[in-house]
């Protein structure tokens, strides 16, 4: 049995790793905003066999609530074998560019927040000297287009910074697994026209939990994104920056 | 919101109707302007207009698919509405449970079951679906939560199960399951070379078996009219390693609609020939996947009737007319010669639903499919409802893309009772046809 945290729990995503670590018969501990709807994952968990469930309704986009959650985590739980942070929102590219305030604000909920709960998780892992951080970046960030470089800089940042903490804590025996989703149907992008490289976040949730058993360092979900991203990134910059990506 | 056409399983009729997908039990439907009605929509698996709003809104609840509370002591659990019976499965047969009631498709919600009250191979000994449901959640469009049980709102209860849907959102609901102890069923199946065959070996199994279901040859005319295969089978008592049950999901899939001209009256007679010629096949135990769902194990078969769609016909003929009902129906389709692959024959038993609309009631169920030809089609559904008027029976609407408001009125004379408990803000295509005025 495995203790897991997972950080964004009501996220289409993250529903879906929750079923499958509560079907192991894991115990989950979930936080999110919303009450009502922590209770709603926390009971299909707990019906679909999960050891015990604890929820934690907080905000996580403000800074001050960190140091809470892994003294919460510790107090249920005892230790922690998973992390994952899931939580995250696709802005509008149109609205930051009229405003700066959206754009900070979108960098501190998909970058700054989520560096702050890395900072903590990782001192709190060094010491247990196990387990696994793992938290969803975006294909977005691996090289930055017009459509939604605002986005792309927070998954960008993020990405490098698991970079430099996979590093780090490699000498602890701690596992750091860089999620990179490409187009997935969820609420977040139900306004989006579906094509062909469109899955379902039930195929997402399993590909990270599958490359978290595998103590994997970088998963692209599908796989594919690998190779459209290598594309991508090797485009020329004098003929990128005409294209309209 | 979008405007992506949802469609039912027959894909007849085409209609055009907006789409709210629901994430959380809690969310609010939002009214558009000039689109005064709802209907929830599950899986879109009834066949012809049940699960359409043409012109309206479908509250889409696919993404209500979390298990609230399961207790595997007693064999209850509790779920949101857009739950599918193969998702229950998935969570219950590893843990000694099975459905007490399943269609002939693990792909349907559970509000839809209820609000269909389907029934399954067991309805002689179990009832119907809504039989086993203890209680569940009402959404009104007065924004009420109502819990419905037989204790709690009775008539809206009553009225809900079997209630296309109409009586408005169903949120939740509480199923009482039945204990299994392994995955497989022991099935044997027998041949019978006319009609009274079938209605010999009926009287005969209904008392030792189970599960009951009959597919018939439905191009055999004269003496061999009715001629068919009769399977019977009752859960095995091996218990084989049910604890890593996986649930089976289709290998197989009809990624095209097939062309018009593959169904036709040569290759039809060909199948059903074969089929019913086909070696006698052994007395065996058999995975309770392929004996209940031996269609899910293909995606989209019902493409297999092309672009322009099909129609099912199912209707039950009161059991004191039932052998001169179904053999006038049988010679009516065999003389057409538009039937198809998939005909079945099931002796319904006495238990009695809950539901005020429920379609089973005592006597001999047939249910086939057509390929929609047009007009042709339409007039020959018009001659078996002619029939089927005569003996008393009913048509099933979760299956139905036609009958008359008349047709309709006459199988169910309940319906006016029945609709003072309709939400005035839910209606459905198939609700505004069957009680038009004429």
């Amino acid at each position: 049995m495995s203790n897991i945290m997972i950080l964004g729990a009501t996220s289409a995503i993250a529903q879906h790793v929750a079923r499958l670590y509560a079907t192991r018969g894991d115990q989950l501990f979930l936080v999110a905003r919303d009450k009502a709807k922590l209770k709603a994952i926390a009971d299909d968990a707990t019906s679909r066999g999960a050891a015990a469930v604890y929820t934690y309704a907080i905000d996580l986009s403000d800074n001050t609530r960190h140091t809470s959650l892994f003294q919460r985590a510790d107090q249920d739980m005892g230790h922690l074998d998973i992390l994952l942070i899931a939580y995250g929102t696709l802005g509008d590219q149109k609205a930051c560019e009229m405003s700066v305030t959206t754009s900070l604000a979108e960098l501190q909920t998909n970058c700054l927040s989520v560096i702050s709960i890395l900072t903590l998780a990782a001192n709190f892992f060094e010491q247990h000297q196990q387990g696994t951080i793992a938290a969803i970046s975006s294909v977005a960030g691996d090289r930055g287009r017009q459509s939604n470089y605002v986005y792309g800089t927070a998954k960008g940042a993020l990405t490098i910074f698991l970079q430099g903490l996979r590093n780090r804590l490699s000498k602890a025996g701690v596992t750091v697994l860089t999620i990179k989703p490409g187009f997935v149907d969820t609420p977040m992008t139900q306004d989006f026209k579906k094509g062909l490289l469109w899955v379902k976040p039930e195929v997402i949730a399993r590909g990270i939990v599958k490359a978290i058993d595998r103590r994997k360092d970088v998963a692209y979900l599908p796989f594919f994104w690998r190779y459209i991203m290598l594309v991508i990134r090797h485009i020329p910059e004098f003929i990128f920056k005409k294209l309209s990506l | 919101m979008s405007d992506r056409p949802p469609h039912s399983w027959g894909h007849y009729p085409k209609t055009q109707q907006q789409s709210q997908p629901l994430r959380w039990l809690g969310d609010s439907w939002q009214a558009r302007e000039g689109r005064e009605t709802w209907l929830a929509y599950g899986q879109g698996r009834s066949y012809g207009d049940a699960c359409l709003n043409d012109g309206g809104i479908l509250l889409l609840t696919d993404a209500l698919d979390r298990f609230i509370h399961f207790d595997p002591e007693q064999g209850l659990l509790r779920c949101e509405s857009g739950v599918t019976l193969a998702q229950i499965l998935a969570l219950i047969l590893p843990r000694g449970w099975f459905l007490p009631v399943t269609p002939g498709t693990k792909y349907v919600s559970i509000g839809g079951a209820i609000a269909n009250d389907v029934h399954g191979k067991n309805h002689h000994r179990a009832g119907t679906f809504g039989c086993h449901i203890s209680a569940f959640g009402l959404q009104r469009s007065n924004a009420e939560h109502l819990t419905c049980s037989t204790s709690e709102n009775t008539e809206l209860f009553s009225a809900t199960i079997g209630g296309l849907g109409l009586t408005g959102f169903i949120t939740w609901a509480e199923i009482k399951l039945k204990k299994i102890v392994g995955p497989h069923i022991s099935q044997e199946t027998r041949q019978f070379s006319n009609l009274e065959g079938f209605f010999n070996l009926s009287k005969e199994s209904d008392q030792d078996w189970e599960y009951t279901m009959s597919w018939f040859d439905c191009t055999a005319r004269g003496n061999k009219l009715g001629r068919g295969l009769f399977m019977r089978g009752n859960h095995s008592n091996t218990s084989d390693n049910i604890r890593a049950e996986a649930i089976r999901h289709p290998r197989l899939g009809m990624p095209l609609y097939a062309p018009g001209w593959l169904l036709n009256h040569f290759s039809i007679r060909a199948f059903n020939h074969l089929y019913f010629q086909r070696p006698h096949i052994p007395d065996r135990l058999t995975h309770y996947d392929p004996f209940f769902y031996p269609l899910d194990s293909i995606a989209h078969w019902n493409r297999m009737y092309g672009r322009r769609g099909f129609l099912q016909y199912q209707c039950v003929i009161p059991t004191q007319h039932a052998q001169d009902g179904i053999a006038e129906l049988l010679k009516v389709i065999a003389h057409n010669g538009q039937g198809s692959f998939l005909a079945v024959l099931k002796q319904f038993g006495s238990i009695k639903s809950p539901g005020i609309l429920s379609f089973p009631r005592p006597g001999t169920t047939l249910a086939l499919d057509f390929a929609f030809h047009g007009t042709s089609t339409l007039r020959l559904l018009d001659k078996l409802d002619l029939i089927t008027r005569d003996t008393g029976g009913a048509v099933y609407p979760a299956k139905d893309a036609h009958m008359s408001a008349a047709s309709f009125k006459q199988y169910f004379p309940q319906w006016e009772t029945f609709s003072q408990y309709i939400d005035p803000a839910f209606s459905s295509s198939l609700w505004r046809r069957v009680t038009q005025q004429e």
